[in-house]
């Protein structure tokens, strides 16, 4: 790593809180045993918020999926069956299954590459203009990041209405019904989500930019860089590590959208058409009570999200990156 | 790599410890009572209406009624919004403790509810009241589960054909007598008046389309031996769901903007002026009054198929029930019997224009009011139910039905192709209800 960035000291204080066994500890052979424990004794708070608010969930969900297990399991009128895989199999059976899950995975593959695509572009352009356009374009970016999804959604569905709204009539549309056609659903709810998701690509962006010592960017364009050129070769790899994070998240965050869909396509749209994993998995969990089939879905999700990462993690080690 | 080992050897040993440290099933309450209290405190749950003064008036004189009767014995009303009613219900069976002695319940619920090991059975009850054999038939059928009573309705809810007077003597048309002509006369009202849909129809609005399956001999699903299977398939019931899809189009409601449509927006589309005609509840009177086409419309019955029939309505309503959990049985179905009882179904009738569920109580109010009239010939012809199983809840949640109109109004699927998806989706729920 050639360049210190905001991502690599996270890294540190964990490789040296191993450390100090070896250097303070006394040679002696019970205190160095007791001493091995030191930083399990330090991690401890945090390891047990963790174990209650994370583990305990994730096991709870796992176990359910595994019986059967809906409203009248949870209120006494049966007794709580063991089903194995019996979840699974009926997921894996579901035509309709297969599908949600292309939706999503194409849904979100489309949002994640735009929201990228807006974030670095106008965090690039925050760096080229004047304070007061600068100050404008950050205060509506955190307007729409501030904004609830549930609020967003409203809004962007009332701009959008075929009756009453505002960018039909400016784009001459007439009556034209976004929410009706399954690939304008989509793009509706995708505009919703880059406009509620780019800012925090934008600003964190900005941040690293604004790391990046002004002598090499300076040497760049001295040697003629087009400022494509300059984020391509110079700006892009020196952010790499942010990048990382930032693509992270948004792939987490876009494959679980589950308000803007909810609320533009009321529910998942015509026929279901734009259903995605989460409001299929809501469905199926809280509308219909089969609590144990959206823990099924769940736990898929959970295992495909951590697949995306892990790989993605380790692709960026093949190429001898370290995060 | 490094990180990502540690964390997975972090996340093992995490998992480890929460096997051990935690309980290892989900939690699951008992919901039967300990006692039967003859005095304290009872708790009831009843829907906020719209406008709902009028309502609190009718129960706080049945609850003082209740309250003089049985001393010592207080009752605390807690009025819920329909729109979170399932999750607070929900949460009600899953904790005993914090839930209710009675509650008001939608009627489609009523099989789903008792399932779930909620509802108190009050056959017994049921059976010594006197009141009760005044009961119409499909209201009592409404609190029935494998011939056991849960309940006491509270009113029934019906829906018949409001048409605006104003246009049609502009068009000089005459009402509909017969389904074919409801639909020729709707596309012919949208022909002469592009802005004006014909009847409005919503692909989401379920208990609309029914009268319309039901006209056509169809019918939901068929019980027999106490399992049902999803008739929704059959010829007579495809017939059906064939009209009603057919008024979506440009001839009379556009799909692109009916489609999603569900019972209240049809029912504001007509408030607002914009239909000539539409499918509403008795309950809808209220909203159609606040809106611009006050004084210019009526309501007939449905026509079914032939000149002189009506389509077969969906029988809706609300009932009050005792919950299992209750520690106060009697006293709570005591004052089931006085808010459910002829005499508050008849101040609920002129408070709200809730419609009774006893014949004569209903008689009476017909010639009190008589925009009721329509809807209780309607009822009087022969009101429907769905089927009575636990999977309803299921189907209806999972919006099988308003995903099969949608299908084929979108021209996704064909009636036989939408429709018999439906009656497999419906088939799995009922096989999985048992």
């Amino acid at each position: 790593m050639a360049y210190k960035t905001a991502a690599e000291p996270a890294v540190a204080p964990a490789g040296t809180a191993a450390r100090p066994p070896d250097t303070t500890a006394p040679p002696a052979g019970p205190a160095r045993r007791s001493g091995a424990w030191t930083p399990w004794l330090y991690l401890a708070p945090a390891l047990v918020v963790l174990a209650g608010l994370l583990v305990h969930p994730i096991y709870q969900l796992g176990l359910i999926s595994f019986l059967e297990y809906t409203q009248a399991q949870v209120s006494g009128g049966e007794p709580t069956t063991f089903q194995g895989l019996g979840n699974y199999r009926t997921l894996f059976a579901d035509s309709q299954f297969w599908q949600v899950l292309l939706a999503t995975v194409l849904f979100a593959a489309a949002c994640v590459v735009s929201t990228l695509a807006v974030g670095c572009a106008l965090a690039v352009l925050l760096t080229r203009v004047r304070a007061l356009p600068r100050l404008a374009l950050m205060l509506a970016a955190l307007g729409a990041w501030a904004t609830p999804a549930i609020t967003g959604s409203t809004v962007w569905v009332f701009l959008f209405d075929p009756d009453y709204g505002p960018v039909n009539r400016m784009l001459g549309l007439g009556d034209f019904s976004w929410t009706y056609g399954r690939l304008s659903a989509f793009a509706l709810v995708l505009f919703e989500v880059v406009w509620c998701s780019f800012p925090f690509v934008m600003v964190t962006v900005y941040a690293g930019i604004k790391a990046i010592p002004g002598e090499v960017l300076e040497a760049a364009s001295l040697d003629g860089a087009s400022p494509w050129r300059i984020w391509r070769s110079v700006m892009a790899p020196i952010l790499r590590p942010i990048l990382v994070v930032v693509t992270i998240q948004s792939v987490i965050w876009d494959f679980k959208v589950f308000t803007q869909i909810y609320v533009m396509t009321n529910g998942g749209g015509i026929a279901g058409q734009n259903l995605v994993l989460n409001v299929y998995a809501y469905q199926k969990a809280f509308a219909s009570s089969q609590y144990s089939l959206g823990s099924a879905i769940g736990v898929v999700m959970l295992l495909i999200l951590l697949a995306v990462t892990l790989v993605y993690l380790r692709l960026l080690r093949r190429e001898g990156e370290e995060i | 790599m490094k990180l990502v080992s540690r964390i997975a050897a972090t996340a093992a040993a995490l998992a480890l410890a929460g096997l051990t440290a935690t309980a290892c099933a989900p939690q699951t309450s008992g919901n039967s009572a300990q006692q039967d209290d003859k005095s304290g405190t009872l708790r009831v749950w009843l829907f906020q209406e719209v406008h709902n003064k009028p309502k609190e008036q009718v129960v706080d004189a049945a609850v003082a009624a209740f309250e003089t009767a049985h001393k010592g014995a207080e009752v605390e009303i807690e009025y819920i919004p329909v729109e979170s009613r399932a999750q607070r219900i929900k949460a009600a069976f899953n904790d005993p403790k914090s839930a209710p002695d009675l509650i008001e319940y939608g009627n489609t619920d009523t099989a789903g509810y008792v399932k779930d090991g909620g509802l108190a059975d009050v056959t017994a009850e049921f059976g010594a009241w006197d009141e009760a054999k005044d009961t119409d038939p499909t209201a009592r059928q409404s609190v029935t589960v494998d011939g056991k009573v849960y309940g006491a309705p509270l009113f029934v809810g019906v829906r018949a054909l409001y048409y605006r007077t104003d246009v049609f003597k502009d068009l000089g048309i005459a009402v509909p007598r017969t389904q074919d002509e409801l639909i020729a006369t709707a596309k012919k009202i949208h022909k002469e008046k592009p802005d004006l849909y014909g009847l409005a129809v919503g692909g989401a609005y379920t208990y609309g389309a029914m009268p319309f399956i039901w006209a056509n001999g169809g019918e939901l699903a068929q019980e027999n031996g106490g399992s049902c299977e999803s008739a929704i398939d059959s010829a007579a019931a495809q017939k059906g769901i064939k009209a009603y899809t057919s008024l979506f189009g440009d001839d009379n409601c556009p799909a692109a903007k009916c489609a999603a449509m569900g019972g209240n927006a049809v029912i504001t589309a007509f408030a607002a002026g914009n239909a000539a005609m539409a499918i509403g509840g008795d309950f809808s009177h209220q909203a159609v009054e606040a809106g611009a086409v006050k004084g210019t419309y009526a309501v007939v019955p449905l026509p079914g198929l032939k000149a002189g029939e009506i389509a077969p309505a969906f029988a809706g309503g609300n009932n009050i029930g005792v919950l299992k959990s209750s520690s106060h049985r009697t006293l709570a179905v005591d004052l089931m019997k006085r808010l459910a009882g002829k005499e508050s179904q008849g101040k609920l009738f002129d408070a709200m224009g809730f419609l009774p569920t006893y014949t004569d109580v209903r008689a009476e109010a017909a010639k009190k009011q008589p925009f009721v009239a329509p809807f209780i010939r309607t009822l009087g012809a022969g009101a429907k139910f769905v089927p009575a199983s636990p999977a309803w809840g299921r189907i209806d949640a999972s919006l099988v039905l308003p995903t099969m109109f949608q299908e084929i109004i979108s021209g996704k699927k064909d009636v036989a192709a939408a429709s018999s998806d439906a009656a497999e989706k419906m088939d799995a729920a009922f096989t999985d209800a048992g």
